[in-house]
């Protein structure tokens, strides 16, 4: 069978310049991607990765899902007595400002 | 929230208004930002009710020191410095100061992902794939009738992190921190608080694809 030039070079090209990334390099970098601070370089390999991997999509998937459910935790305040505290000691300062 | 956001666009305005003695702006202050503060002093002190007095002090010392706020960062980077100065202090008494600087070991080594979960780096066609996938769940962790108990999950996960982690994830992904707000608050290198984030948040996922499979 004759070699064809054209798979060749493409071949030849996804060797040197986009070598694939494996799903093992995807989940230890998938934070920088998410944070948009990945080199290009592999934030184009990361992309070409997953369109072929359903696995890696999932995973992907999953973080954002787990960055959206924590984002939907509520954070603990602090007591109402503290905060009713605050409010008697500002009313304190703002009538002598120096002397809290 | 937005809304009230919104008034305060101008932060200042807020602090013009703090100035002349306006309580709705400093209540609206404390309201916003004490649950970032406690979570932040937590960082640095064991007790509760101790984060609870270095996020009082932290508002003491805001209206002590409005007039020397120059507005050179924005309140919220102010504030946190301020807090975090007082629970070092508070931590230091403790004997309980953490260097977030320097990394544990528990934080900068291991895998996101277990080794044994992907085909060998002498595999012939797909070294370094997966062999045993994800158990498929983001379809259905937030739909209603799951998202209950998947949040309680969650809240014990994060609970079980190193507390570095645990910190770090609160407050970029609880609380939505830019990661340099974390670092400047933590006294971070970005490396670290990115190591520290990719660890804490490999570790959640890990947590909740347990709880997917037992579910299942």
């Amino acid at each position: 069978m004759a070699p064809n030039s054209d798979t060749d070079s493409l071949m030849h090209m996804d060797d040197d310049t986009l070598q694939e990334m494996a799903c093992q390099e995807l989940v230890e970098v998938i934070t920088e991607y998410l944070d948009g601070t990945l080199p290009e370089s592999d934030r184009v390999r990361f992309e070409a990765h997953l369109a072929t991997c359903a696995g890696c999509r999932e995973y992907l998937a999953q973080m954002q899902a787990l960055i959206r459910l924590s984002g939907s935790l509520t954070g603990k305040s602090i007591e109402p007595a503290t905060r009713d505290s605050l409010l008697r000691a500002f009313r304190r300062w703002k009538g002598a400002p120096t002397g809290l | 929230m937005a809304l009230i956001a919104a008034k305060h666009s101008s932060e200042a305005e807020l602090i013009d208004r703090l100035r002349g003695g306006d309580e709705a702006a400093f209540t609206w202050l404390v309201d916003t930002y004490s649950p970032s503060l406690k979570r932040l002093a937590l960082a640095f002190v064991s007790l509760d009710a101790v984060a609870e007095e270095v996020v009082q002090e932290t508002w003491l010392a805001v209206l002590t020191g409005i007039g020397r706020f120059e507005g050179r960062s924005s309140v919220k980077t102010w504030l946190f410095k301020i807090l975090t100065n007082r629970a070092k202090t508070r931590g230091a008494r403790e004997k309980r100061t953490v260097l977030f600087s320097e990394l544990e070991p528990e934080d900068r080594d291991g895998p996101a992902v277990s080794p044994e979960r992907f085909l060998p780096p002498d595999h012939p066609s797909f070294p370094g794939h997966w062999s045993t996938p994800p158990h498929p769940w983001s379809a259905v962790a937030e739909q209603a009738a799951v998202q209950r108990e998947t949040m309680e999950v969650l809240r014990r996960g994060l609970l079980s992190l190193p507390r570095s982690q645990r910190v770090v994830v609160t407050l970029r992904d609880v609380h939505g921190w830019p990661a340099h707000e974390v670092c400047a608050a933590l006294e971070l290198s970005e490396a670290n608080q990115r190591v520290l984030l990719h660890r804490g948040r490999s570790r959640l996922r890990s947590i909740l694809e347990i709880y997917f499979a037992e579910d299942a």
